[in-house]
């Protein structure tokens, strides 16, 4: 899992109001390198949590994402090289991710998180 | 007649490692997917523009589906609730991000993230009452609901679904219908009973000129490469995948080869081509990156 797909995760745990963003427990990350498309990252940037996003890349020990962006670093291919890196990279492949509400740890095994819910949380 | 697999056992029971290993090795079922896949993309009707978007695979499983969207350069999240299925994809190396999830629990998704969604022979699987804590109309309400939620408004999902009858179809429509969708069936081939094919073609948002429903194929053939019919013994067969618990003759199995191969830097090269050939937009530069190997640190 990609922090693309953690940063639209949320927990959908019955009476939770704020299952977002799941806090990550790193067990083993691997880094899968690929083509960047800046036009994807301009496209996916307004739906982006970047507070989540930042706080996410630094649990997984990657530091050189800024707090804070304005839009003109949407076009410095340096800052998009480090953004493509942090989103599409590097995945999370064993580990959990934990509702920031209920503390409800959802295992990732195999880079797959195991969202399913027992019935009393439906 | 063969029993539908949606009669046999819950979906994550029915699609164990056999029947996953089963599904995704064959070249019929792997062909058919695709055709399915590549004509809900086209059915989601995604601005021209090249831009590649975040899609949703609603019931992915070993992820024939997602690499439809792959190789049209997208990114997508594949959900299924079988792991089997889901180990598959892992092994097949699929490009989109998985996860364990039943559907019919909702969608744990953010307000407004997803720029679209697919589902493909998935969603008549929520009709079933399978367990005691399953109610049908309770877990259709829950998916249809938090996809509407999910989704970017002016954002489609195209569902390809198998209905069991024509109430299974009603059930499935009104639900969505009721989650605010607006849009409605599309049949392909309606008048083939071996190529006829359902889409629920939802749009977010209220109608307009935009949202109007495509028509559906005409003619009979949703196979248009001949070299599939009949190789299967079976002669006139059905197009209807999800029926695969039939006995299909040995010599048609891949031979030293049961597990399904990893696809090579070759493989995707040519299927890129393919791709291009077919008059595909946005498929990727093959580059260095191209079907490279992972790399693990920590
Ligand atoms: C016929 S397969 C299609 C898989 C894939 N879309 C493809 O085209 O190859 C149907 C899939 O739906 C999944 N499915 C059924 N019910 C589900 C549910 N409630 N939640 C998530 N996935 C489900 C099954 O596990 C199975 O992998």
């Amino acid at each position: 899992m990609r922090l693309l797909t953690h940063n639209m995760l949320a927990c959908n745990i019955k009476g939770v109001t704020k299952g977002f963003p799941l806090a990550i427990e790193v067990t083993k990350l691997e880094t899968k390198e690929s083509e960047m498309n800046p036009d994807f990252l301009r496209h996916i940037y307004p739906k982006l949590d970047w507070k989540a996003l930042h706080d996410a890349a630094h649990t997984l020990g990657l530091n050189d994402i800024p707090e804070q962006v304005e839009p003109a670093m949407l076009e410095d291919e340096d800052f998009l090289q480090k953004f493509h890196h942090a989103l599409l990279e590097v995945h999370l492949e064993e580990g959990a991710l934990i509702c920031p509400e209920t503390n409800r740890r959802f295992p990732v095994t195999k880079g797959v998180p195991n969202m399913l819910l027992n019935e009393d949380e439906v | 007649m063969s029993i539908r697999p949606e009669r046999q056992a819950p979906p994550e029971i029915f699609y164990n490692d056999r029947e996953a290993r089963k599904y995704t090795s064959s070249s019929r079922i792997v062909k058919i997917q695709e055709k399915l896949s590549e004509r809900a993309l086209e059915l989601l009707a995604l601005p021209d523009d090249g831009v590649a978007r975040l899609l949703l695979d609603i019931g992915c499983g070993s992820g024939l589906s997602g690499e439809t969207l792959s190789e049209n350069g997208h990114q997508w999240i594949g959900m299924d609730i079988s792991e089997s299925m889901l180990e598959v994809a892992v092994e097949r190396e699929t490009e989109g991000d998985l996860m364990l999830s039943d559907i019919g629990q909702g969608l744990p998704f953010r307000p407004g993230t997803l720029d679209g969604a697919i589902s493909i022979s998935a969603v008549q699987w929520l009709c079933n009452a399978d367990k005691t804590c399953n109610h049908p109309r309770l877990r259709l309400k829950a998916f249809f609901g938090t996809l509407y939620k999910c989704l970017a408004r002016g954002a489609r999902a195209v569902l390809q679904i198998y209905p069991e009858n024509a109430a299974q179809l009603e059930m499935i429509s009104s639900a969505a219908m009721k989650s605010g969708f607006s849009g409605g069936l599309v049949v392909d081939y309606p008048h083939s009973t071996r190529a006829k094919k359902y889409f629920l073609v939802l749009s977010c948002g209220p109608p307009s000129t935009s949202t109007a429903l495509p028509k559906g194929k005409e003619g009979d053939e949703m196979m248009t490469d001949s070299d599939e019919s009949g190789s299967d013994g079976e002669g006139g067969d059905d197009t209807t995948v999800n029926v695969s618990e039939r006995q299909r003759p040995a010599k048609k199995q891949r031979r030293g080869n049961s597990k399904t191969s990893v696809k090579g830097r070759s493989w995707i090269i040519k299927k890129k081509e393919q791709r291009r050939h077919r008059g595909y937009a946005n498929v990727p530069e093959d580059s260095k990156y191209t079907g490279r190997k992972r790399k693990t640190h920590f």
